[in-house]
């Protein structure tokens, strides 16, 4: 149905929109994961996704839990009641939270109830998603060093009425107190856009702003 | 601003109503009727500024670009804002932790100068203090220690009330109960610190004068068996009883008996009520944690519960609502279960569970510091100290012989008093002075307006 004209523009189902948002984060978890040394190096393995190098885990806890994650993700997408995933990182021995990366995501509420699919080029969808997934490679650059060893978790902000099954819990925000922030490059499926933000511990350094 | 905060009823119609505008001649020079003095603590920087920025944002869009996070802490302060409609969720199974494999005394070097300079302070591993406390009853259902407000240690041993006076170190008895009634089953001072309830044996409960020793009454019909467990919120004694029942009591009126919460059917061996006086925890021998809330009072004779929390797997008696944060109440589970488990009363979530390898008899949060005390039995008979909320182990007190059943915290809050089964009545100084956790404040407190050169 794509028709071969200058803009090329494609058909973006809720559920089509709902699987690239759900994917993205999965991926962009694994790549936060790698870039801030949670896990070590060796445990990754590369792929290629979205015309880069991508590093996924290889452990299997961490991924049946990605996989659980992401497919209740693609859920709650689908019913619209998602409003953003936060990877948290803490310290594994206080547990102090130390970084923040914060997706939020705005629906298209017309899209969720009519079923109504959207236009957009498929090529144009993945250039802004690598582009994100660059940023977050090089955030490495001004993140403060994590010297100690981490670990993670992953908080979904949804809507109050929405099924929670009995393997998600209610929990925290887990906020940073005094944050620094960087706003990051976002993409948008038409359907569903996604803002993406990482807040950080201030580093005992800079004691101005 | 602070005028006659306590005024006696009878004086009342002599002071003029709050938040009414009068013009009165100055009474001292020390009024102030005629100038604005603005209450720096009074006044939320945060928001002020956030609502100031936003009123200006349209003038400084010629400037140079705002920096990105200034634009990033806008929008998040703005989301923060709507958050009551929102849920926030976990996954329950967390991911594996890495493998620590870096040398750990490296990490921990590294980690001597960006930590906040606040010194660790000693703990010290003994009892201050230790006294006898012979033919005290071994029975892990029971409640037999209370420290009171006015700085007064009661214990029952038996069928006798003692009061150890803590500021001078004198004891005295208070009342031994008939052979048929007692032994005593419970013990609880009344918040005003003069009061004291006795639960018994035979399902009474005495309340006692402790100036004059003195019985002022005593009720009846409320149980069918011992009364296990007591609880004051002001004037409603909540008393927890074998039948599994939970009777609130108004001690002010005849039938005293105002509302009976059932849902428990076993022994009710722990019960308090929450900092707020809003919330009754309450931990059965069913291994079921009831919160009950009183705003949720129905006009039928049975009150349903708010919560109930079935995630033990032993009778829980530890009960302890968090001094420093809402809603946050930490159980402790018996031989069987061995854990501590932390939830959010609001939402009926369990927050964190904690295996301590030992039955927990007892829970007490530190009103100085981010800590927990627990209470243990086989092997150690140790009450361990907790860092809250990482949950790091602080200190481990040894001393006991047998199983530590009670646990009671001064007023103060500095000293808590422990009693087992090996009759002794020890004293540990395990929560330190206040004094000394004043002077690390202040670092931590953000400073909102730490950017501004001028003020006004």
């Amino acid at each position: 149905m794509a028709s071969k004209t200058a803009a090329a523009k494609d058909i973006i189902t809720l559920h089509g929109s709902a699987a690239i948002v759900s994917e993205f984060f999965c991926y962009a978890a694994n790549s936060i994961l790698y870039n801030r040394a949670v896990y070590p190096e060796e445990s990754f393995v590369k792929v290629k996704k979205y015309g880069l190098p991508m590093l996924l885990i290889e452990d299997e806890s961490v991924k049946s839990f990605m996989s659980n994650l992401t497919s209740q993700i693609s859920e709650w997408l689908e019913a619209g009641k998602l409003q953003r995933v936060v990877l948290v990182i803490m310290s594994k021995a206080t547990g102090e939270v130390l970084e923040r990366w914060n997706f939020r995501i705005e629906t298209d509420t017309e899209v969720v109830e009519k079923g109504v699919p959207r236009e957009k080029s498929d090529k144009e969808i993945m250039r802004e998603i690598q582009a994100i997934m660059r940023q977050v490679a090089s955030s490495v650059t001004y993140l403060p060093c994590l010297d100690e060893t981490c670990v993670f978790d992953v908080l979904a902000y949804t809507d109050t009425d929405v099924a929670v099954p009995f393997t998600w819990v209610d929990s925290d925000p887990k906020l940073i107190a005094n944050p620094q922030m960087v706003k990051l490059h976002g993409f948008d499926t038409k359907i569903h856009k996604v803002d993406t933000l990482v807040s950080y511990k201030n580093d005992e350094w800079d004691e101005e702003e | 601003m602070d005028a006659g905060m306590s005024t006696p009823s009878y004086l009342k119609a002599q002071v003029r109503c709050p938040l009414q505008e009068h013009f009165l001649p100055r009474k001292s020079s020390k009024e102030n009727l005629d100038r604005f003095i603005p209450n720096r603590s009074a006044m939320d920087f945060d928001y002020a500024h956030y609502a100031l920025m936003e009123a200006r944002k349209g003038k400084d869009q010629s400037e140079t670009v705002s920096s990105p996070s200034k634009e990033a802490y806008r929008k998040q302060l703005a989301e923060t804002m709507n958050l009551n409609h929102t849920r926030i969720l976990a996954f329950r199974n967390k991911p594996q932790a890495p493998v620590d494999l870096r040398p750990t005394d490296h990490s921990a070097s590294l980690h001597q100068q960006p930590k906040s300079v606040k010194p660790r302070r000693y703990i010290p591993q003994t009892s201050e203090r230790t006294l006898d406390a012979p033919d005290i009853v071994d029975d892990f259902y029971l409640n037999l220690l209370d420290w009171g407000s006015a700085n007064v240690l009661a214990i029952a041993l038996d069928h006798t009330v003692y009061l150890w006076d803590a500021s001078t170190g004198s004891t005295s008895e208070l009342v031994t109960i008939d052979e048929e009634k007692g032994p005593v089953t419970s013990i609880n001072w009344a918040p005003d610190g003069r009061h004291v309830a006795v639960g018994l044996n035979n399902s009474e409960v005495q309340l006692w004068d402790s100036a004059s020793n003195r019985q002022l009454r005593t009720l009846n019909g409320c149980h069918q068996s011992r009364v296990g467990s007591l609880a004051w919120n002001n004037h409603i004694l909540t008393t927890g009883g074998m039948d599994g029942q939970i009777v609130n009591n108004d001690v002010r009126i005849r039938s005293h008996i105002v509302e009976t919460y059932r849902g428990h059917t076993q022994e009710v061996c722990g019960l308090k009520w929450s900092g707020s006086g809003q919330q009754l925890a309450s931990g059965g021998n069913d291994n079921v944690v009831h919160i009950w809330d009183r705003s949720v009072a129905s006009s039928n004779s049975t009150t349903q519960w708010l919560h109930r929390l079935e995630e033990h797997t032993s009778a829980v008696k530890a009960l302890a609502w968090c001094p420093f944060q809402a809603n946050l109440l930490a159980t402790g589970g018996g031989g069987g279960d061995r854990t501590i488990k932390f939830w959010n009363t609001h939402t009926g979530a369990c927050l964190n569970s904690v295996d301590t390898g030992s039955q927990v008899c007892s829970l007490l949060w530190s009103k100085n510091e981010r800590e927990l005390l627990s209470s243990h039995g086989f092997t150690q008979n140790q009450l361990t100290l907790w860092k809250y909320p990482s949950m790091v182990k602080m200190a481990e007190l040894t001393g006991h012989t047998s199983r530590v059943l009670y646990m009671a915290q001064s007023p103060d809050g500095c000293t808590v008093a422990s009693a087992a089964g090996d009759e002794t009545l020890r004293f540990w100084n395990v929560f330190g002075v206040p004094e000394t956790t004043k002077k690390a404040a202040p670092k931590t407190a953000p400073e909102p307006f730490s950017h501004v050169n001028r003020i006004r």
